[in-house]
Parts: structure tokens; C-alpha cells; sequence
């Protein structure tokens, strides 16, 4: 449905509304260049479902998936989205860098700058790290996650399948379900979503809905059962009760009963509403097991989308070189 | 040592309600009503004010144990650059100086390499841990001016309420850094909608409160002094305000970064906009400007906060808290409170920094009354210039004020009648 400035994807042209060297987030992001990432992933999209799912756009490029915060999925869509552009890949995590040797991150960017990284994709539990990293290499640097600062691929990828689903984003109701607080998606969806002209409602506990976030001009629900039968799509965050500091509501139960996508409560939703998470998912918490099966469920379709935005991103961020700025 | 004739100086001493355009004689080290003999200097001090030596209660000097950050040496050259004849060093040193024989190993320092008065700390608690009391009486013994476990807080409320009343008893004024643990958790920065964009952990004001307002109800049940440090929140000032008023014995500090900058800046992610307590927003600034005015602040400290560029050159998270202050703080000071927001005049401001902090520790500084040392401070409260951060003393380089515009600072400082340092004459 998006006519894509690269029919071809064998030789795409560089699109002229892109100049980041680096993706670090969606907030410092115009709205013409989101559009111009998901152009361009609408067309590398196509790749995948070729027989040769591969074209030559990053030959002879490396690419370092440098994960100091563990991570499978965005790991191995990043590596993918590179090996279909034809990168060489190198994946460095937490446990195998130097980093647990004492080394500093600077040190070990600059190792990696060394080797002549051309892109590096970092995943940290530390907001800001990628920018950092930005600042101080001629690398470009792409942002998988920044403690609970951004995460613009995983937005990129929820805006990419709704308007791939829906033909627009303007104008359209999303509710973000969930720990909002520590989300670097939500946070990443509400500049994306904001930018594209959606309306943008938060629900979760009071905890972990800070009234703050109504600053960055979206609206706070404190009832799921409230959002129901307006919401065009649904996000549904994970909830990691488990692995937080503090307790911000006494228990998965409780949780459940007031934020849980259940049957009963999905029987409500508006027909056509999308029901999204960007995993993995819990079962049985966050949402029901058959609707995260079930009809109006988009998460795989994320996942596949995901692949695309990534190749897209990889591409536009390695056109534009340091040097030739 | 020369006796000196200073000139044509505008004298404001606080001490003695002075403030003329007189000369001030300096007698074999000490100010004196008479004029020295043949063969003194003579410093023309024409447009220049002449102040009683500043005295800065809150500095980290990181020695021992931390030199690659600063020494008694570097940081005490720091302050005679910045205008400061008497420094209050903190005991979060490396040991912690939470006994006599650390408290002497420093004392012997500062009296071999410092350029200007230093003066100790002892912590409240062992190791600065809020457990045991530390040997508070033994540390008068050998030399220090005040306690405070700054860097951390006690958060035992009866273990502070002990620590006070002990402290009571030397006359030992107690220093608090005010940050409820509970509440502040693992707090990087101001709680609100920059940390909020930004995924940073949040440093609520209430985190500082909740101690002030303790601090408050211990110095009403003690009748003694507590003195809370660098305050950050509107909050902090309005608990100060009416606790002053009813007579509570109650004091309060600010420090320029929290009038000079606001938590926006640290969407930057640059860690020279990282302290302890953090930047606030401008409602805050403009009450810690109001508290200054109408006296519930009555101290201006620097908590000058030297650490390594490469300590710095780190994660937003990961990096320690803390900038430089000394030879900065005067100059922001007057270019803020003075010029720019006309809070308060030179007499007050030169209070904040001689009567006010010599009453709180008792030190017989921040006074040009004859007799006393001839500490002065000549300070140009117009003169516009550009601070450098390659141009500082400190071992340090952690600023978030380098290649600022600035208006006024102190040109000349003598301590005991000698210069220790002089604009223009300054280079390392």
C-alpha cells in the first residue's frame, strides 16, 4: 500500500530527508523522517519473502550487535536485518566484553572503532549510553534499547504494522497498557505515535503511571475497562513484577485483575482493534493466552516487521558516514 | 611578611556594620587601626571592594586517600583563586575521616601544603556508615570545626538525635547532607518531566524534605544547631523559613549550580550536570533565590566536588555526583543574585560568606575588626570575564560553567596579611 521510493531494492536510492549518521531515538525525530524510515522498510520488506532473502545495500560494512543488557529477539532481528543486507556481523554481549573485566564503555567503543566497526547497535541498562557512544565515535550508532529511555526500532516497528494494518496512523486511538514508568518502548511509541498524529492514552497502575507523562501531551487512564471501546490498538508492555526494585502493586494477581487483557474484557474491545506486545509476552498476565493467539493479535506480525524496519534503519544510518557530513 | 597599607578600598565588614570607602592597615599579619611604618605595600584598591577573607564550609579536598580528584594542596590553591581565605573540608576522604589520627594526618597536611586556612570535619558515624557514633569529642580534640557524615545521612533518626545532643556538649555544630535513602533509592537526577523523557531514576524533592523537616524537629528537641547542606527543593526553603521563625536553631546552604542551572540540562546526558542533591526546576531556583533574600538562607557553599575526567567520562548513571566550585561559586553569585536577579546587595552576600558561616562553626574569621587576622578578600563586583576550565587549580576538570560569561570575582586574596593569590599573576 505505501509506494516505496525503492521499487528496487537492489540499488535504493538515498532518500533525501535522511541525514542521521545515528538512531538513537524517536524524540529528537521529525515526522517526515519516521515516514522515511518506514518508506524504506516497506520496500525492504519485500526481501523476505523472496527465495534469495538478501540484497547488497551494507556489502562489505561490519556491524557490531553490541549487547551489554541481555536480549535474544532484538539481537537476532538486528543480525538478521544485517545479514539480509549482506553486513558481516560480530555479536559482543555483557558477559563475553570487557566490560566485566572493568573496562569502561569508552574503552570499549574505541577498541571496536579500532577494528572499524562501521555500526555498532547497543543495547544498555544505562539512558544515554548510545548517545555517548555517539559523541565520541565516527560509527554509526543505533539504539536497541537504553534502559528506560528509548527503544526507537521496537516504536518504528509498532507504527510500521498498524499503518501496514490500518493504512494510516493519524487520527487513530492507542492505549499503552502497562509498566510505563520503566518502558523505553512506551516512552519511544508516545514520541512516535504523538509525531504521527495518533492520540495516545496510558493505563497502568498509579505507580507506574507517573502523572508527568501527561507533559509529553498524552492522556492517563486509571481503568483498562475505560479504554476498551475507544482504542483502535492496544499495547499491551510486559510486566516484570519479578525483577523490580520496589514493589509498585502488591501482586501479578492484583495486577490481573485491574490491567489484564482477560476473554471478558477483550470481548469489549472495538471491532478491527489491534492487540499488540512487544514480548516476550506472559501468558496469562498482560493478556490472555487466546487472544495473544487469537484474531485481532498483531505480534508476530511486529516480529516480521520488525526484520524490515531494522534493515531500513541499518541502511539509511550507514549512508551517512562522519566523513561525509 | 610586609605590613600593608590597602587604599581606597569600599570596606564592607559585616561584623562591624561597615561599609566606607577608608584604608585598612595590616599589622604584622593582623588588621590594625594603625598605619604601618615605613616600607609596607601599598595595594591600591580604588573600585575594589574589600572584604573579610570569604570562608567556604563546603568543599571536598579528597585527600587522603583520592589525589587523582584533588589534594589539600591543589584544592586550597582552588579557593585562594576563588576569593577564599577559610575552606571547611568534608570527611568523606578515603579512609573516611571518622577518627583523631586520620583527622591529624590531615591537619599535618594542611599544615605543610595548604595556601589558605583548612579546616576539618569529623563524620557523625563510623566510616560514614549511620550505624556507631563516631569518636566526636576525641576530633575536637585535634581539630575539628564541625560533623556531618556529608555524602551520606544518617538515617537513624535516634542515632542523629545522640550524635546532636553529644555534639552539643564541644558547642559542635552538626552538618547534614539531607537525602532520605528510602525515598531517593537509586535517584540520578530531579524527579519530573526531564527524568521522565529522559528514563532517568528520579531524585524527588521530598527525598531532601523529609530529612530538613527532621533536622528541624531535632534541633527543637536538642536546642542545638543543625546546619543542612547544599538545599536544593522550594520545599527545603519554606521548612526553613517558618522553623527560623519560631527560633529554631536551623540553618541552611545553597550552592550556585542550583540557582545557576535546571534539570532540563541534563537531557544532554553529560555528566557535569550530575550532583547531589540534583538540579531542580526553575520554580525551585527562584524560591532558593527567594530564601536567600529573605534570610531563611543564611550560608552560600560550594560543595566543590572534584573528580577525574575519567571518573566522569562515563554512563549518566554510573558517574559519580559532583562538580568544581570554588572559583566559580563568588562569580556566579554576584553575576546571579546581584546583577542578573538583584536579590540581595554586597553587604548581604558578603555576610553569607564571612559572619554567617564564622557564627555557625564559631571560627574567628569574616571579620576586619582590628585584632583579628588579616584575612581579606579584594573582590571587583563588575568586572566582566570568561571562566576557563583549563585556566583552574583543582586537579579536576568537571564544570559545567566552562566559557562562561561572567560579572565580578575576587582579584586578590590574602590570608594572614600575605598574598596568595593575585589576577594576573596567577599562572601555575
Amino acid at each position: 500500500m505505501n509506494t516505496s521510493p525503492a521499487s528496487s531494492s537492489r540499488n535504493v536510492p538515498k532518500p533525501a530527508t535522511w541525514h542521521r549518521k545515528d538512531l538513537l531515538g524517536i524524540r529528537e525525530l521529525e515526522r517526515r523522517e519516521i515516514e522515511t524510515i518506514l518508506d524504506t522498510a516497506a520496500a525492504f520488506k519485500t526481501v523476505g519473502s523472496r527465495d534469495i532473502k538478501k540484497v547488497p545495500a551494507l556489502r562489505g560494512k561490519t556491524m557490531v550487535n553490541f549487547f551489554v543488557e541481555p536480549s535474544t529477539r532484538t539481537r537476532t532481528s538486528f543480525e538478521l536485518a544485517a545479514f539480509r543486507l549482506s553486513a558481516d556481523v560480530v555479536n559482543i554481549s555483557a558477559a563475553d566484553s570487557s566490560l566485566q573485566k572493568g573496562e569502561t564503555l569508552k574503552d570499549t567503543a574505541l577498541n571496536l572503532q579500532a577494528l572499524h566497526a562501521d555500526i555498532i547497535v547497543l543495547r544498555h541498562s544505562s539512558a544515554g549510553a548510545p548517545k555517548f557512544l555517539a559523541e565520541r565515535l565516527d560509527a554509526s550508532i543505533v539504539n536497541a534499547g537504553d534502559g528506560a529511555h528509548e527503544h526507537p526500532t521496537q516504536a518504528l516497528l509498532d507504527v510500521f504494522t498498524i499503518r501496514e494494518r490500518l493504512g494510516k496512523i493519524a487520527g487513530l486511538k492507542v492505549a499503552i497498557v502497562g509498566d510505563i514508568l520503566f518502558s523505553r518502548v512506551a516512552r519511544s511509541n508516545i514520541w512516535a505515535l504523538k509525531k504521527l498524529g495518533a492520540e495516545v492514552t496510558l493505563v497502568g497502575p498509579s505507580t507506574l503511571v507517573p502523572r508527568a507523562f501527561e507533559e509529553m501531551g498524552v492522556s492517563v487512564a486509571r481503568h483498562i475497562d475505560d479504554i476498551l471501546a475507544s482504542a483502535d490498538i492496544i499495547n499491551l508492555l510486559r510486566i516484570q513484577h519479578e525483577r523490580q526494585r520496589k514493589e509498585y502493586f502488591p501482586s501479578l494477581s492484583e495486577y490481573v485483575r485491574f490491567f489484564g487483557l482477560t476473554k471478558a474484557r477483550a470481548e469489549k474491545l472495538k471491532p478491527g482493534c489491534l492487540v499488540m506486545h512487544p514480548g516476550p509476552i506472559n501468558r496469562g498476565v498482560e493478556i490472555d493466552s487466546d487472544i495473544a493467539d487469537g484474531p485481532q493479535s498483531v505480534i508476530l506480525d511486529q516480529v516480521t516487521n520488525g526484520l524490515a524496519v531494522r534493515m531500513a534503519v541499518l541502511y539509511l544510518c550507514s549512508t551517512v558516514s562522519r566523513k561525509t557530513r | 611578611m610586609k605590613d600593608l597599607i590597602i587604599k581606597n578600598g569600599r570596606i564592607i565588614d559585616p561584623s562591624a556594620d561597615r561599609d566606607e570607602t577608608a584604608d585598612l592597615y595590616v599589622v604584622g599579619g593582623s588588621v590594625s587601626n594603625h598605619a604601618p611604618g615605613d616600607g609596607c605595600e601599598v595595594i591600591d584598591a580604588q573600585g575594589l571592594i574589600v572584604a573579610p577573607g570569604l570562608i567556604d564550609i563546603h568543599v571536598h579536598l579528597r585527600e587522603p586517600g583520592q589525589i587523582q580528584k584533588e589534594t589539600i594542596e591543589s584544592g586550597s590553591r582552588a579557593a585562594a583563586a576563588g576569593g577564599f581565605t577559610s575552606i571547611v573540608c568534608m570527611p568523606n576522604t578515603d579512609p573516611p575521616a571518622d577518627n583523631p589520627s586520620t583527622i591529624t594526618l590531615i591537619t599535618d597536611r594542611i599544615r605543610d601544603t595548604a595556601h589558605v586556612n583548612v579546616y576539618p570535619t569529623g563524620a557523625i558515624t563510623k566510616k560514614l556508615m549511620g550505624d556507631e557514633m563516631a569518636p566526636i569529642g576525641s576530633m575536637v580534640q585535634t581539630g575539628i570545626v564541625a560533623i556531618t557524615d556529608d555524602g551520606h545521612c544518617v538515617q537513624n533518626h535516634e542515632l542523629m538525635r545522640r550524635a546532636v545532643e553529644y555534639a552539643r556538649m564541644f558547642d559542635l555544630a552538626v552538618f547534614d547532607h539531607c537525602q532520605d535513602y528510602n525515598m531517593v533509592g537509586n535517584g540520578v537526577m530531579h524527579e519530573g518531566y526531564w527524568s521522565t523523557v529522559l528514563g532517568l531514576a528520579g531524585w524527588p524533592r521530598t527525598g531532601e524534605e523529609i530529612m530538613v523537616a527532621r533536622n528541624i524537629l531535632l534541633a527543637d528537641l536538642c536546642q542545638t544547631r543543625i546546619h543542612c547542606q547544599h538545599l536544593s527543593s522550594a520545599g527545603s526553603v519554606r521548612l526553613l523559613r517558618d522553623a527560623r521563625a519560631r527560633g529554631v536553631q536551623i540553618t541552611g546552604e545553597i550552592c550556585p549550580h542550583h540557582i545557576a542551572l535546571t534539570d532540563e540540562l541534563v537531557s544532554a546526558f553529560d555528566t557535569n550536570y550530575k550532583m547531589n542533591p540534583p538540579l531542580r526546576e526553575p520554580e525551585d531556583v527562584e524560591a532558593l533565590i527567594e530564601g536567600v533574600a529573605d534570610g531563611a538562607i543564611t550560608i552560600l557553599a560550594s560543595d566543590h566536588a572534584p573528580h577525574a575526567f575519567f571518573e566522569k567520562e562515563v554512563e549518566f548513571d554510573r558517574a559519580p555526583f559532583g562538580i568544581l566550585g570554588l572559583e566559580t561559586e563568588l562569580a556566579l553569585f554576584l553575576t546571579v543574585l546581584l546583577h542578573q536577579k538583584k536579590a540581595i546587595d554586597l553587604n548581604r552576600l558578603i555576610t553569607l560568606y564571612t559572619i554567617n558561616p564564622a557564627a555557625l562553626t564559631r571560627l574567628p574569621k569574616g571579620t576586619l575588626q582590628p585584632g583579628s587576622d588579616a584575612d581579606v578578600t579584594l573582590i571587583d563586583p563588575d568586572l566582566d570575564w570568561i571562566f576557563r576550565k583549563e585556566d583552574s587549580f583543582s586537579r579536576s576538570r568537571n564544570t559545567p560553567f566552562d566559557g562562561w560569561k561572567l560579572k565580578g570575582r575576587a582579584v586578590r586574596t590574602i590570608v594572614g596579611g600575605k598574598t596568595v593569590w593575585e589576577l594576573g599573576k596567577d599562572r601555575k
